[in-house]
């Protein structure tokens, strides 16, 4: 009887143990599909495109921690991290967009980002969600991003605090994208981030300060992965822009040989 | 999502340690997943046995990228054992695989370590 309780009771939590494995995690994929493109939003790099994790990579690979601590009082790290899914892009610097899916943040959704570069550019990207539970959720890159690797959003709650963390666990994609993080990206990132938590924590009624903490993990670039650039979305980007005025003359041709 | 509510064992084969993970792996085992790699020692292949793992999130993954990058640091190759179905498509998806052998038994880690 003993024996059958314990086998009962395994198999129960091998079930739980099945059902929070496929609730939390993506779906398997080869190719990212943007099933419907929101008005205004420019999607040129993601549709067809390949997650690309840290090892595919070419930069050096770099872990990026930005926290904020709140009174637990204020908020749990459960409703934070609701908060966060829901209303994700609102706590972001202004000219970034991030046009995510209707639904909020979950397992398996493709968003959009369409990120304001200096000089005014509009660079074109997205992210997939790999992961998201309760306390934590993580987007992951697709090939040709500014970084190859994935950014994880937590909060844990720790002697009376809430505290809420973005960890980034990137490489550049390739060799422009690296020259540009030395000349001042990781800068802009870090001020990125620092920004986002500091919103997180306004909503919540804090002025908190953001605790940054960087790692170099490899100081080596994988030289191998300099092909990557043929993916880059800063390239395509800068030729989509280029390409905007003989698009708007086609656009004004076509019109004017359609009878009204 | 901080506590470590995984252990890591580590067992000596010739030329390869087999570390064996039990519970769940988080980014709150990073401490005893580094401890347990650094007891694998100058072995010139780590085989990660995953056959009692309950879980892992994203989290537990990116510590298998740094330990990815500890182990290449040393020339040594980093296998799997032991991954249910999910888990190999985590491996497939997260493109871990790329980099990290996967192995449906022991013996065939081992065989592949180059230990007879």
């Amino acid at each position: 009887m003993g024996d059958v309780n314990d086998r009962t009771t395994e198999n129960a939590l091998d079930t739980a143990a099945a059902a929070r494995d496929a609730t939390y995690w993506a779906k398997a994929v080869t190719r990212l599909n943007v099933s419907e493109v929101p008005k205004g939003a420019i999607n040129l790099n993601v549709t067809g495109k390949q997650l690309a994790g840290p090892i595919q990579g070419f930069g050096k690979m770099w872990q990026k921690t930005y926290q904020v601590r709140l009174p637990r009082e204020r908020v749990s790290a459960t409703d934070l991290i609701a908060t966060w899914k829901q209303r994700f892009p609102d706590f972001w610097p202004e000219g970034n967009l991030f046009y995510g899916p209707l639904t909020g943040i979950a397992p398996g959704e493709v968003a959009l980002l369409n990120m304001t570069l200096p000089g005014g550019m509009t660079l074109s990207t997205g992210v997939m969600v790999l992961y998201a539970d309760e306390e934590s959720f993580t987007l992951m890159t697709p090939q040709g991003h500014m970084f190859a690797g994935w950014i994880t959003f937590s909060a844990t709650e720790r002697d009376g605090e809430t505290v809420a963390q973005a960890q980034v666990l990137m490489r550049a994609s390739d060799p422009i994208f690296e020259l540009g993080l030395t000349l001042g990206g990781h800068r802009q990132e870090d001020l990125f981030w620092s920004h986002t938590l500091r919103e997180v924590a306004a909503h919540f009624g804090e002025a908190a300060d953001v605790d940054t903490q960087v790692v170099c993990v490899d100081k080596r670039r994988q030289w191998s992965r300099w092909s990557n650039v043929w993916h880059s979305s800063a390239i395509r980007s800068a030729g989509y822009m280029l390409g905007a005025p003989i698009r708007g003359a086609r656009d004004l041709a076509r019109r004017g040989r359609t009878p009204d | 999502m901080t506590e470590a509510t995984a252990t890591f064992g580590v067992r000596r084969h010739g030329a390869a340690s087999v570390v064996d993970i039990q519970g769940d792996v988080t980014s709150g085992s990073e401490d005893v997943l580094m401890s347990a790699y650094e007891s694998a020692g100058d072995a010139g292949a780590i085989v990660l046995n995953f056959s009692d793992l309950s879980y892992m999130n994203s989290g537990g993954i990116g510590l298998l990228v740094t330990l990815l990058v500890r182990a290449n640091r040393r020339s040594q190759q980093l296998m799997a054992y032991g991954l249910s179905d999910h888990y190999r498509q985590i491996f497939e998806l997260t493109r871990l695989d790329e980099a990290v052998s996967i192995h449906d038994s022991e013996q065939s880690a081992l065989r592949a370590a180059g230990v007879r």
